[in-house]
């Protein structure tokens, strides 16, 4: 009887492939929405644990509700657009802004198989999406006409450009070794019989690290939160935003910087493969490791945003320009030149 | 399927670039440049070149336009200024559009295809290579000294920006990174045992 409905089921998906694709990105986002829900909670009760506070402990069970919450407030309050605002883009902004970061779920491959859409570039789509969510903040400081969310979009502009550079190079890196742009390609060259030792977080340190610190400054993450610094800017580009337009403004950024933990995880942390390749592992679906990587990674940004001091901006281009630059042009030129002479790798894998 | 959404990128894209040259407010020019840019690699995806529109996006609109949008922004522009010249300066801007436009022209109907090409489309190299590969693989063969001189003259280029830009000047004082990062508690502080009543 339910093999019956089974195959009712996949005839019908196979007779409308956009429908298919419909409901599994539809799937997809709600997913990942919740899973985003969750992690600006760690990311709030993680900096509270540091500081010898409780954090959010009073909407549901151990704080558990506290994102629905706020959620629901934001999108209940009026929101209030500045006279002097330029309104179409200023409303325009945090849409294609939680747009832009939503999209680029689309070719994440979650497990094996599981991408809604596997396609050959993948690397190159996120790539790009993740070079146009700079576009959000520029929209929404020019447009807000103040003073200063417009010098926190001059400031996004120059730290997202320069960081994407080095982040480019190390990906370069990445790809020569798998010798694909798909990314679910990418995941399956590093399953080899090593399991953990086999991944390219190992082969590729100093990439895996400066890969870790530029995907903090790509998404504004502190110690390089610049575009919002308090001290400096009140809330950066997003002061003159309320309710419904800077919830959007604030899930872009948690989607962004999830999607950059997913990023790790492929390129460096060998997506759903498990850690180990024996029995008890290797019985744990790929979506649940894929996940945990995702979470192990996630818990690093928030202890980052814990216990580092912000830096200075003149520091910040610095170390985009003069440090991770040379290292990571360096990189593509040695790891290629070993790709050249040997083929197969110094692991022999 | 594909019809419809070629239309669809290509009225929006010239639409766009209408819009580009009407709009009064130069930030919402750059604005519809980039739509125009998205809705090009658009065009790119359905001729099943996804590299070049992926790269499309990552060049033009992920670094270009960035720039183009942040200086466009930093531009304090008097509209009124800037109309006033419209009419002394609209023969020479028309001749130059009759011009632009009669070149345009004279290549779209002197359109002809190398005689190679035709062979070349009946038989692609591989038939399942991606078109990433295929790429790669010609332009690091066949095209390496074009592709290395494209390079050169980019690199001669951006020379050429920083040095028209860069200034020493020489009353200013400028952070040495490696002398902050040398200095040492040992030779910058100095402990004094301040004696009582006296001072130092």
């Amino acid at each position: 009887m339910s093999d019956g409905w089974m195959s009712a089921i996949s005839d019908f998906f196979i007779a409308y492939p956009l429908l298919l694709a419909l409901v599994k990105s539809v799937l997809l986002a709600v997913a990942l929405l919740i899973y985003v829900a969750y992690v600006i909670l760690a990311d709030r009760k993680i900096w509270a644990a540091v500081q010898l506070r409780r954090g959010p402990n009073v909407v549901g069970p151990w704080g558990l509700l506290q994102s629905f919450a706020d959620f629901i407030k934001f999108a209940l309050k009026e929101p209030v657009i500045p006279d002097v605002a330029n309104k179409g883009i200023f409303l325009f902004a945090p849409f294609i802004m939680a747009t832009l970061s939503i999209a680029a779920w689309a070719v994440i491959p979650v497990a094996d198989g599981w991408a809604v859409g596997d396609i050959n570039v993948g690397i190159l789509y996120i790539f790009a999406l993740s070079s146009l969510g700079v576009y959000g903040v520029i929209m929404g400081g020019w447009a807000s006409n103040s003073k200063y969310p417009f010098l926190s979009a001059l400031r996004s502009a120059a730290q997202m450009v320069s960081y994407e550079v080095s982040i480019g190079f190390v990906i370069i890196t990445v790809l020569l070794c798998a010798g694909s742009l798909n990314l679910t390609d990418i995941v399956a060259a590093q399953d080899t019989p090593f399991g953990m030792a086999g991944w390219y977080w190992l082969r590729l340190f100093p990439m895996f690290v400066i890969f870790f610190v530029s995907a903090l400054a790509e998404t504004n993450r502190p110690p390089f939160d610049l575009v919002e610094a308090e001290s400096e800017l009140v809330a950066g580009f997003m002061i003159e935003y309320s309710a419904t337009p800077y919830v959007l403004f604030m899930l872009a950024e948690y989607v962004a910087i999830v999607t950059m933990c997913a990023l790790l995880t492929i390129l460096f942390f060998g997506g759903w493969l498990p850690p180990i390749k024996i029995a008890p592992f290797t019985y744990v679906p790929g979506v649940i490791w894929f996940v945990l990587k995702v979470s192990f990674f996630f818990f690093f940004f928030a202890m980052v945003k814990a216990f580092v001091p912000r830096y200075r901006y003149d520091q910040l281009m610095r170390l985009g320009w003069k440090v991770f630059l040379p290292i990571s042009l360096a990189m593509v030129i040695i790891v290629a030149a070993v790709l050249q002479f040997w083929p197969a790798g110094p692991a022999g894998v | 399927m594909q019809a419809v959404f070629f239309y669809l990128f290509a009225s929006i894209m010239i639409a766009s670039a209408g819009v580009v040259i009407f709009a009064r407010n130069p930030v919402h020019s750059v604005l519809f440049l980039i739509l125009a840019f998205c809705n090009g690699a658009g065009l790119f995806l359905l001729a099943g070149a996804e590299f070049l529109a992926m790269i499309l996006i990552v060049v033009y609109v992920g670094a270009v336009a960035v720039l183009f949008l942040f200086v466009v922004m930093m531009l304090d522009v008097d509209f009124a200024e800037l109309k006033q010249g419209f009419i002394k300066y609209l023969p020479v801007g028309v001749a130059v559009g009759i011009v632009v436009l009669a070149e345009l022209g004279m290549v779209a109907i002197g359109w002809t295809s190398a005689p190679s090409a035709a062979d070349a489309v009946a038989n692609p190299i591989i038939p399942q290579m991606s078109n990433t590969a295929a790429l790669g693989q010609i332009l690091y063969t066949k095209y390496v000294i074009f592709f290395q001189a494209s390079a050169l003259v980019l690199l001669t280029a951006m020379i050429g920006a920083i040095v028209l830009t860069l200034h020493h000047k020489p009353n200013i004082k400028r952070q040495k990174i490696e002398e902050q990062n040398a200095r040492t508690r040992e030779n910058v502080i100095e402990i004094k045992k301040v004696p009582f009543r006296t001072g130092v």
